[in-house]
């Protein structure tokens, strides 16, 4: 059952609605102390107290007013929109192929974002925003090439599957391809976006993908109602009144959309689709992801994952694709197994 | 007058290849029709296009004189409610969570949980006797528990007609025997009741109405008593056989003769 379901639905069990009301208050805790740290942390280190006054414009200090409201506010800003937006995708993903493997990452649809990338880069030698352009292309033209291969079989969640692994593995080495032709300015170029960073993230950026990302979330809200339902398997669902076929069209263009846009932001951030609800389903114990816990999750783990980034080995930044992958895939490791040690 | 649920020259293909070729039927309504046929005759077929879970290739199911392809989805779903033979429940979803998914087609956006669904889904669980193991998952049930679970939830849904696909297979006799009953319950309530059936004497024993179905065409409907003898068992099942009078309820009874 999803986060928002579960508050709805649980008049048997209280103990489970408290338990989705609290893992969302401790998400938003954690996200707003993650929040301030990134105000605060950097060469120019500030108290949380001087990062708040800073942010709200009452420090006289120019220099550190300049880091706090135009250089880290707008990149914890985007840490969370891009967090949650791949939280989401992931959860809805994951929902409608009924796989926890079913996630864009491993589905094609965020490597057909960094084919569209790359293809700009390396062939065009496109600036920033034609970049960022080319991955939401790419990760359209890939929705449409899954959903033509699919259509047919009547897109069941397990051809979805397929297809997409299909689809995703040969655009790996379409860019695999594409990187071993480029020039070496544009393979270091290529290299760079492909590790996924937030450092580009300012004002004007964040508040674009902001905009893109909300309306996505406001529909991945409102679909994941029905989407739950597919759980039930596809005749159950339809007979229970969910139109089978458009919902699962919705819910796709949707997840492909909000990674696109999210991989269009900042390149590629690792795991985090895959991650996040998986991660979310298991603190609430919930049997499904849902859309609250997976966003918060998601937000959480790009945030915590950008910090570790620029301050693990700083002033070297470390790609905060890495640092997900690291800390999304042990986490979800360790979950598993305590929750194997449960169930035995 | 026609009946609530019937079909005109219904027709189902997969690709090609037709299943169901042109079916008149007519479900009577607040009866319980069972639904018999060897493997293959398009029985799940004709349930599921009933359903609307596949497409017609010609003809069309009619629903309270409407066009079943003129309803959405949750309009049909309020109508006609439907235990499908491959169900899954997600690991860890508990009985209450499933029963309360059956209240679907009631809910929208703005009205996602009223005291009408909280009374549905107590009722339904009650109705199958299934209220104390509400909190457990499904899927750790047995298999009679778990069928019930999945009728509560498909009661929950409250339409006027219940459509049941083979809900006793994989159960032992004491478990289909009580899922039948629950079907006759159903019916008493005033319920229109179809359910495919391989268990013949049993269909014979519960059915107020029977469909006899071979290689996707209906050869035989009526009452058990009107339309049951040997010449169509043996026909429709290509096994020589004596049909008997049940000693218990007198109904037809198939007793197979050949074991050469």
């Amino acid at each position: 059952m999803t986060g928002q379901g579960v508050l709805r639905v649980s008049t048997w069990s209280v103990q489970y609605r408290r338990r989705t009301v609290i893992v969302i208050a401790a998400l938003l805790c954690a996200l707003l102390m993650l929040a301030v740290l990134g105000l605060m942390l950097g060469s120019y280190g500030m108290s949380p107290g001087r990062a708040l006054e800073s942010l709200v414009g009452r420090s006289d200090d120019a220099l550190g007013s300049y880091f706090v409201r135009e250089l880290r506010a707008p990149r914890v800003v985007a840490a969370i929109i891009v967090g949650a937006a791949l939280g989401v995708a992931g959860g809805l993903l994951q929902n409608v192929t009924l796989n926890p493997l079913g996630s864009p990452d491993l589905l094609g649809f965020t490597t057909g974002a960094a084919t569209g990338a790359l293809v700009e880069i390396i062939v065009f030698d496109g600036n920033r925003a034609a970049v960022a352009l080319a991955a939401v292309a790419g990760g359209g033209v890939t929705a449409l090439v899954v959903h033509a291969l699919t259509r047919r079989g009547g897109m069941t969640a397990q051809r979805l599957v397929l297809v997409g692994l299909g689809v995703g593995v040969t655009l790996a080495a379409l860019n695999n391809l594409l990187l071993v032709r480029a020039s070496l300015v544009s393979a270091q170029t290529a290299g760079q976006w492909l590790a996924g960073s937030l450092n580009a993230m300012v004002w004007p950026e964040t508040l674009l993908t902001l905009a893109l990302v909300l309306p996505l979330l406001l529909m991945a809200a409102l679909l994941i109602r029905p989407v739950a339902m597919l759980s039930l398997g596809d005749d159950r669902a339809q007979a229970s009144g969910v139109d089978v076929r458009r919902v699962r069209v919705a819910a796709v263009a949707v997840t492909v959309a909000l990674v696109a846009v999210a991989t269009a932001a900042t390149g590629p951030i690792a795991f985090v689709a895959l991650a996040a609800p998986q991660v979310a389903r298991r603190l609430m114990h919930a049997p499904l992801p849902g859309v609250a816990g997976a966003a918060l999750t998601g937000a959480v783990l790009v945030l915590l994952s950008d910090l570790l980034a620029q301050r693990l080995f700083a002033p070297t930044e470390l790609a905060v694709g890495v640092v997900s992958g690291a800390i999304g895939g042990v986490y979800l490791l360790w979950l598993l197994a305590i929750e194997s040690r449960r169930s035995r | 007058m026609s009946p609530r649920l019937h079909a005109r020259d219904l027709a189902v293909a997969y690709g090609p290849r037709e299943v169901l070729h042109g079916v008149d039927l007519d479900i009577p309504d607040k009866q319980l029709t069972a639904i018999i046929g060897p493997n293959a005759c398009g029985k799940s077929t004709l349930l599921r296009a009933l359903a609307r879970l596949l497409p017609a290739s010609r003809g069309e199911v009619w629903v309270d004189d409407r066009q079943a392809g003129s309803y959405t989805a949750k309009e049909f779903a309020r109508v006609i409610g439907m235990l499908p033979q491959t169900v899954s429940a997600p690991d860890g979803m508990s009985v209450a969570d499933l029963v309360s998914r059956g209240r679907y087609p009631h809910q929208s956006l703005l009205r996602q949980w009223s005291a009408d669904d909280q009374a549905a889904v107590s009722q339904a669980m009650a109705a199958v006797d299934i209220a104390a193991l509400a909190d457990r998952p499904v899927n750790e049930l047995s298999g009679g528990q778990r069928q019930r679970a999945w009728l509560a939830m498909v009661l929950a849904q409250q339409t006027p007609i219940v459509l049941l696909d083979e809900p006793t297979t994989y159960l032992d006799l004491a478990h289909q025997i009580e899922v039948l009953n629950l079907t006759r319950r159903l019916r008493e309530d005033g319920h229109t009741v179809v359910v495919v059936l391989h268990e013949l004497n049993l269909a014979f024993r519960y059915a107020d109405h029977l469909v006899v179905m071979s290689e996707g065409r209906v050869v035989a409907s009526g009452t058990p008593h009107e339309v049951v003898d040997s010449a169509l068992i043996e026909d429709v099942y290509d096994v020589p056989c004596l049909v008997i009078p049940d000693p218990v309820t007198g109904t037809p009874m198939v007793i197979p003769k050949g074991t050469s």
